[in-house]
């Protein structure tokens, strides 16, 4: 690209360069902005005055004599016991992790190395599932649930995050499991191994990366999740995401707003850290299934 | 591989899509046939000092046993399916005689819900899916111009939007464009309209749900173009240069079609995603003028009375959207299938 680039007239390189800071602005902004407002008092946060009152701070300085204040952490975490969705989210997502890692590779594997007809046809068929909007679904777990009573538990949820995951899982590590030589594990079996001790001992240690990445998306998708855990947690196991919409139907009195907000910014601090530091992961895992084509 | 080895590495994953992907489906599309029973009712009479009168009340010990007994409720066939709520055939037969015009007959339709819901579910779709395309790709196109050690910070902060919940997403924009956030105020300034509010007019909550959408998905665009920019063939491109093109016919003739197998890609991963739209509903607060079909089954189970029959109904119209939706898709896998084989 360095011979096109070197060509490049001032113009083009100027409006393309202001193009990215613009796009950049428009990505990061939003978050600077609410992290910023997320220590200030709810006057401060919405200015009717004035709006560089969000800026200076002048109404928390009013109050708390300082133009920064936890309070609206404070709620969040001690009154409202943030703490406790934040640790169901863990559990969830933890669960939901290695559970459909331990599954998806099985059958992503059997997938990549069968080649008879089924497996296209069973890709397929994954695709369809992965196309069918969530809540659906949930409509139809609500009646069996209710009648087996285990509506409300932590163990469902996981369970349906996991086969919910399952389908986009399965095609990302089809996708990277084919990247392996068959060679590798016909070898084995050669040299006296099992199916599953070819698959143990050779592939997923090659597979790491892979792994790695495909975890990084059930995670993703588990933290992310509102249409799931928002209709099958009952109120003491709300994870953080449904945990947030609750705190929105109880905004009118002053304060709460902010408790919002500072769960908002409790809850997007470990995505941040997240993409700081997979994100060459993130990156190949979204181009695994594109690529090819 | 063999048979039976397929069969067992594969039977956990299959057992998890079966019982919890496939028996939901049928468990909907029998859900929707039935309905809630009625109440059990029974006439008492009370006698009293100044003559007996008869009373009529509900029966609760026998209606409660009724749904014990049978949880599923009554059997309705398609009435749930052709009732005001959903398709609403009545309704829409009334308004397709009594029209003066297509104009006044589609805003009549579009004051039912389920009509009103699907047309903001097509309308944030198809206005969204393009649009967030053409901006990823400008974005693409832009990030592999510049020098390598910005390239790796530009993704970072592109990543956020996407990455971040789209709950939490909506929830942050909508905080910025509340007539007292920072948007807002200076959409008021703009428009010099100190009393102009995203939230009240139908047109604007729609502009902004769908500006929204774009935000939260170009940067999947752009990272899946990005990375199609990265094995582009220089050689192709040198030879285009030296022929004399400029650089929009590169882009035109050499790079757009180099890309275009991943836009199929994009187009059909962003036509499912944006169809089951939500969360900027419930984020954004706008259920008022905008409702989109997984907002009616949200609604329907999240209140309450857990309305099933109804929210089962929705389900399976919608997964019959869907269907429509991606059967050119799967007729030319099949196809294509087909020509391979």
């Amino acid at each position: 690209m360095a011979a096109a680039a070197e060509n490049k007239s001032v113009g083009l390189r100027i409006f393309s360069t202001g193009f990215v800071i613009f796009w950049l602005i428009l990505a990061a902004f939003p978050f600077v902005w609410t992290l910023w407002g997320s220590f200030k008092v709810e006057l401060d946060f919405f200015s009717i005055a004035n709006w560089t009152n969000a800026l200076t701070g002048a109404q928390t300085e009013k109050v708390y004599g300082s133009p920064f204040t936890g309070t609206g952490y404070e709620g969040a975490w001690v009154q409202e016991e943030f703490w406790r969705a934040m640790l169901n989210t863990a559990v969830v997502c933890f669960f939901v992790v290695c559970t459909s890692l331990t599954i998806g590779t099985l059958g992503g594997y059997a997938l990549s190395r069968s080649g008879y007809r089924y497996t296209f046809w069973l890709l397929i068929l994954a695709l369809i599932f992965r196309a069918i909007p969530q809540i659906t679904l949930v409509s139809g777990y609500l009646l069996p649930f209710f009648e087996w009573n285990v509506w409300g538990l932590l163990p469902t949820s996981i369970i349906v995050l996991v086969a919910i995951n399952q389908p986009f899982t399965l095609w990302m590590l089809h996708s990277f499991f084919q990247k392996i030589p068959k060679d590798l594990d016909e070898s084995a079996m050669v040299d006296g191994c099992t199916r599953f001790q070819a698959f143990r001992h050779i592939i997923i240690p090659v597979m790491w990366p892979g792994v790695i990445t495909t975890g990084l998306f059930s995670f993703l998708l588990a933290y992310n999740d509102f249409q799931v855990t928002a209709l099958l947690l009952a109120k003491e196991n709300q994870t953080m995401v449904p945990k947030i919409a609750s705190f929105l139907g109880t905004t009118q009195t002053e304060g709460n707003v902010m408790f919002a907000v500072a769960s908002v910014v409790s809850a997007t601090a470990p995505l941040f850290i997240l993409v700081m530091f997979f994100q060459r992961q993130i990156v190949s895992g979204l181009t695994a299934g594109a690529v090819k084509g | 591989m063999k048979h039976s080895t397929f069969f067992w590495f594969f039977l956990p994953t299959a057992l998890a899509m079966l019982l919890f992907i496939a028996f939901p489906i049928v468990s909907v599309v029998t859900q929707s046939l039935h309905t809630a029973h009625d109440q059990v009712i029974v006439e008492v009479e009370n006698c009293g000092p100044f003559g007996c009168t008869k009373e009529v009340k509900v029966d609760t010990e026998a209606t409660a046993q009724l749904k014990a007994e049978k949880p599923l409720g009554k059997w309705a066939g398609l009435n749930i399916y052709f009732d005001r709520s959903h398709l609403a055939t009545a309704e829409v037969a009334q308004a397709w005689r009594s029209k003066k015009s297509f104009g006044e007959f589609f805003s009549s339709i579009t004051n039912l819900p389920f009509y009103r819901a699907m047309s903001f579910t097509l309308t944030y779709t198809f206005v969204v899916t393009p649009c967030l395309i053409i901006l990823g790709f400008m974005i693409a196109v832009a990030v592999n111009a510049l020098n390598q050690k910005l390239k790796g910070i530009v993704i970072f902060f592109s990543l956020l939007p996407m990455i971040v919940t789209p709950l939490i997403g909506s929830l942050i924009l909508f905080w910025m464009i509340d007539s007292r956030g920072i948007l807002g105020n200076a959409l008021q300034w703009l428009a010099g309209d100190p009393n102009l509010s995203l939230k009240a007019s139908t047109t604007l909550t729609w502009i902004m749900l769908m500006v929204y959408g774009v935000w939260h998905a170009a940067p999947f665009a752009f990272v899946v173009f990005y990375a199609g920019l990265q094995t582009l063939p220089q050689d192709t491109l040198e030879s285009a240069m030296i022929d004399g093109a400029t650089r929009w016919q590169r882009i035109r003739y050499v790079i757009i079609p180099h890309i275009m197998p991943l836009v199929t890609f994009v187009a059909l991963i962003q036509l499912m995603d944006n169809f089951r739209v939500l969360e900027p509903i419930v984020g954004f607060n706008a259920e008022a003028h905008a409702t989109s079909l997984s907002w009616i089954i949200f609604n329907d189970l999240s209140g309450e009375t857990r309305l099933l029959s109804s929210a089962a109904t929705t389900s399976v119209l919608t997964i019959v959207g869907v269907a429509i939706l991606l059967s050119p898709v799967l007729v030319r896998t099949w196809r294509d299938f087909n020509r391979k084989a």
